[in-house]
């Protein structure tokens, strides 16, 4: 009676929504209900139509890796990586031409929680979701210990990102960045996190290798410091169990740090340290190199993860946060260059005596330029947390360009690199549909990047300048207002980067979708490797 | 490096890695945040401060679910074109009741931590109706849908109970008047006596223009005109809250 357990189980949890909707305080609560309740019913209903009721033997191969998750996450990552960035390029035209704002649901202060969402917890957290399943079975040589917890906390993770995101358009938010989500939600992802560090840990503890490999390490402290993170900074009161509505445990200026203890956070471990596993795992295999260095990779594994989580305070310079907290967080926030580097430099070096893959490979080419511009993004950083730098870039577009560098390149770029890494293998395909058709995503993606963070640079300093400058006699110059208006031109040139970066996500769907059907196009190889003959001198 | 060679223990025991990595990632956040809740110096000593009315926290939940904190700051920076801008910088103090903070991290528009008493009512409620018609300049978008929205607010004193459970001084008196309070604020036949005891410079009477409704407009403006004008700063010393 296979699949009948976890049948009864979505059968369950859908009358349960039901119920929350009659029982609902609020509309907002009741169409929230209802949203889950259609959700679990189509699930109900699917796994219905796979129960076996014959009680055949189960025909799956338990010798081999758990990949089903793994195929679907690959297609998910995709397809929320290009609804993440269309999202991101509304919102951009929205500051641009307000016009364009539809309200209430498609106001820009409901769609842009909608974006960061879309593109971190969507994009992002499906590909590590993803990914890990793949490298933790590859690296321990052991299958993931329980198909049925897999596959609860990959599509577990999917119906949270659901529950978000129908949450942010009907205004359902607890108006913390990056952690708008209300408690109801909040449990749910606390129950499915819980699952996945049983998956990964369990997985590792039968390992059939002695070592535990690097990119384990950096996925592992991933899990478990999302955990930490995330429980503290969703304590709240809600107001009812039928009411979406819930308080912050805490107040002003505790709240402001624990939420940006959090929210840097979330970068830190969730956008750098799950990232750099993927890196570790997918470069050396794509390189055909092994890693640099074993011990940098030690290095600055610990030095990462333990100063990260001090940096915080620097999102909060010059504010009522006593100074001692904002200073503390300065020195770590500099410090973390070092680290930071150290993992660039494992990175880049790993293609030593590769170098030459450059011009051969654009898959290689994808996974250096994430690696360069996390380089360049976490040397930015620090810069930014100085607090005279930050007292002019903070509140300004400066902060967006910074972190669309990190987020578009690093993320992105090394997200991209590991699809087209996967595609072909999972699928048993020979290659990739089109390689050409990777070089126009890579040169439409860094071309976004470049237009995308020099024009948020121009304008963050820009307002950033105007919003202090003095005439002569020792009046402000510009009134709000006007700095606004000074800013129209390079929001409208950030929506073209942006567009830019959303196309070569089209064209990745477009390949990944030909490369599953398992045709090949056929096209020029993209540069035979040649000995340069030796040229006469002239 | 006899340090390094040793890594290979951590290396082959799954256990020892996680809870190596738990202690490390534990420290910063034990080290800088918890003091916070005990240094006496963290939030300074004010004159003025008091929880929301029922109106104005109705108003708040309304500007946190239009994600208004996407957009504008409630925290003035102590510079001179800040100060000049936008009025005194602004003290931990005067966040000491919002569950969440909402002090933002971006100015695609104004610092909105003293909006309060800066301009009219029905300067509000047409911008946020059509905020070009007032700012040709501004980018934000219309918020018209708020003028024709009853404010559904009707477990209020569960609001208020639940911020009482977090730390809010809400006496039971405020509980216990919290529904006629929130209709009081916005009705300017109401008799106000019991809520401007209860609640200090609440700001009182009709804010969207139309007495006979209760908006979520009435809500939101009652929040608005009222932020930062809690504290008395002529009683206030700097130098002896000095951090």
């Amino acid at each position: 009676m296979r699949n009948l357990g976890w049948t009864i189980l979505l059968a369950f949890g859908a009358m349960l929504s039901l119920l929350a909707a009659g029982f609902a305080q609020d509309v907002l609560f009741q169409t929230h209900a209802w949203v889950i309740f259609f959700a679990l019913a189509l699930a109900t209903i699917y796994m219905l139509r796979k129960v076996d009721f014959a009680g055949t033997a189960a025909p799956v191969d338990k010798s081999g890796y758990f990949d089903d998750p793994i195929r679907a996450g690959v297609i998910l990552t995709t397809f929320w990586g290009v609804v993440g960035f269309l999202v991101g390029v509304v919102v951009a035209l929205q500051l641009a031409f307000p016009q364009l704002n539809i309200e209430p649901y498609l106001n820009f202060g409901r769609l842009r929680p909608l974006h960061t969402s879309a593109v971190i917890f969507a994009f992002g957290g499906t590909a590590l979701i993803t990914s890990s399943f793949y490298v933790v079975q590859r690296t321990t040589s052991a299958r993931l210990i329980s198909d049925g917890l897999a596959q609860f906390v990959f599509w577990g993770y999917q119906l949270f990102i659901l529950m978000a995101a129908t949450g942010y358009v009907l205004g359902i938010t607890q108006g913390r960045e990056y952690a708008e989500p209300e408690w109801y939600v909040d449990i749910w992802i606390t129950i499915v996190w819980v699952g996945y560090l049983i998956l990964f840990l369990g997985t590792l503890f039968k390992r059939k290798e002695p070592h535990i490999y690097v990119a384990n390490w950096f996925y592992l402290a991933f899990i478990f410091t999302i955990a930490m993170l995330h429980v503290v900074n969703n304590l709240a009161m809600p107001v009812s169990p039928f009411s979406i509505k819930s308080y912050s445990a805490f107040a002003g200026v505790q709240d402001a740090l624990t939420q940006w203890w959090y929210g840097h956070n979330a970068v830190g471990f969730f956008l750098t340290a799950g990232f750099l596993g993927m890196m570790y795992y997918f470069m050396p295999k794509q390189a055909e190199r092994p890693v640099y260095s074993y011990r940098l990779s030690i290095i600055h594994f610990w030095s990462l993860i333990f100063m990260y989580i001090w940096a915080g305070p620097h999102h909060l310079h010059y504010t009522a946060l006593p100074d001692w907290a904002q200073t503390l967080g300065m020195v770590f926030s500099v410090m973390l260059w070092m680290p930071s580097w150290g993992g660039m430099i494992n990175g880049l070096m790993t293609l030593s005596g590769a170098w030459d893959k450059l011009r051969t490979d654009p898959i290689i080419r994808m996974m250096v330029i994430a690696v360069a511009f996390y380089g360049m993004s976490t040397f930015e950083g620090p810069m930014m947390s100085i607090k005279a730098v930050n007292g002019l870039s903070h509140y300004t577009d400066w902060t967006i360009g910074h972190v669309h560098s990190g987020a578009l390149g690093w993320v992105g770029m090394i997200s991209f690199g590991m699809v087209y890494f996967l595609v072909p293998r999972l699928w048993g395909r020979e290659r990739l549909y089109s390689l050409r058709m990777v070089n126009w995503h890579f040169w439409l993606a860094t071309l976004g990047i470049v237009v995308y963070a020099a024009v948020m640079w121009v304008s963050g300093i820009t307002q950033g300048l105007m919003w202090r400058e003095y005439d002569a006699e020792g009046f402000l110059v510009y009134s709000f207002a006007e700095t606004v208006a000074a800013l129209k031109p390079y929001y409208i040139l950030r929506a073209v980067g942006g567009a830019m970066y959303l196309v070569g996500g089209f064209v990745m769907a477009y390949n990944v979708y030909m490369t599953i059907k398992g045709k090949t196009r056929n096209e020029k190889p993209i540069a035979v490797a040649h000995v340069a003959s030796a040229q006469p001198a002239e | 490096m006899g340090l390094l060679d040793k890594h290979g223990v951590i290396e082959r025991n799954a256990t020892l890695l996680l809870v190596a990595g738990l202690v490390t990632v534990s420290i910063g956040g034990i080290v800088e945040i918890a003091p916070l809740f005990y240094l006496e110096n963290t939030i300074e000593e004010v004159e003025g401060m008091r929880p929301y009315t029922p109106l104005e926290l109705a108003g708040r939940n309304i500007y946190i679910r239009e994600g208004c904190y996407n957009c504008h700051s409630q925290m003035i920076r102590p510079f001179r074109d800040e100060v000049e801008r936008y009025g005194h910088y602004s003290l931990a103090a005067e966040s000491m009741y919002d569950h969440p903070f909402q002090w933002g991290s971006k100015r695609t528009g104004p610092d909105l931590a003293r909006v309060g008493d800066r301009y009219s009512n029905e300067w509000h409620v047409q911008h946020l109706k059509d905020p070009q018609s007032v700012v040709p300049e501004s980018i934000m978008p219309s918020y018209s849908f708020l003028a024709k929205a009853d404010l559904g607010f009707n477990n209020v004193k569960d609001h208020l109970v639940a911020n009482q459970r977090v730390g809010v001084p809400y006496t039971e008196e405020m509980i216990e008047n919290a529904e006629a309070d929130l209709k009081a604020q916005a009705d300017p036949n109401a008799d106000w006596e019991g809520l401007e005891a209860r609640y200090p410079k609440a700001v009182l009477g009709d804010f969207d223009g139309d007495p006979s409704r209760l908006t979520e407009m009435d809500a939101l403006v009652a929040y608005m005109q009222m932020l930062g004008t809690l504290v008395d700063f002529s009683s206030y010393d700097a130098q002896a809250n000095y951090r």
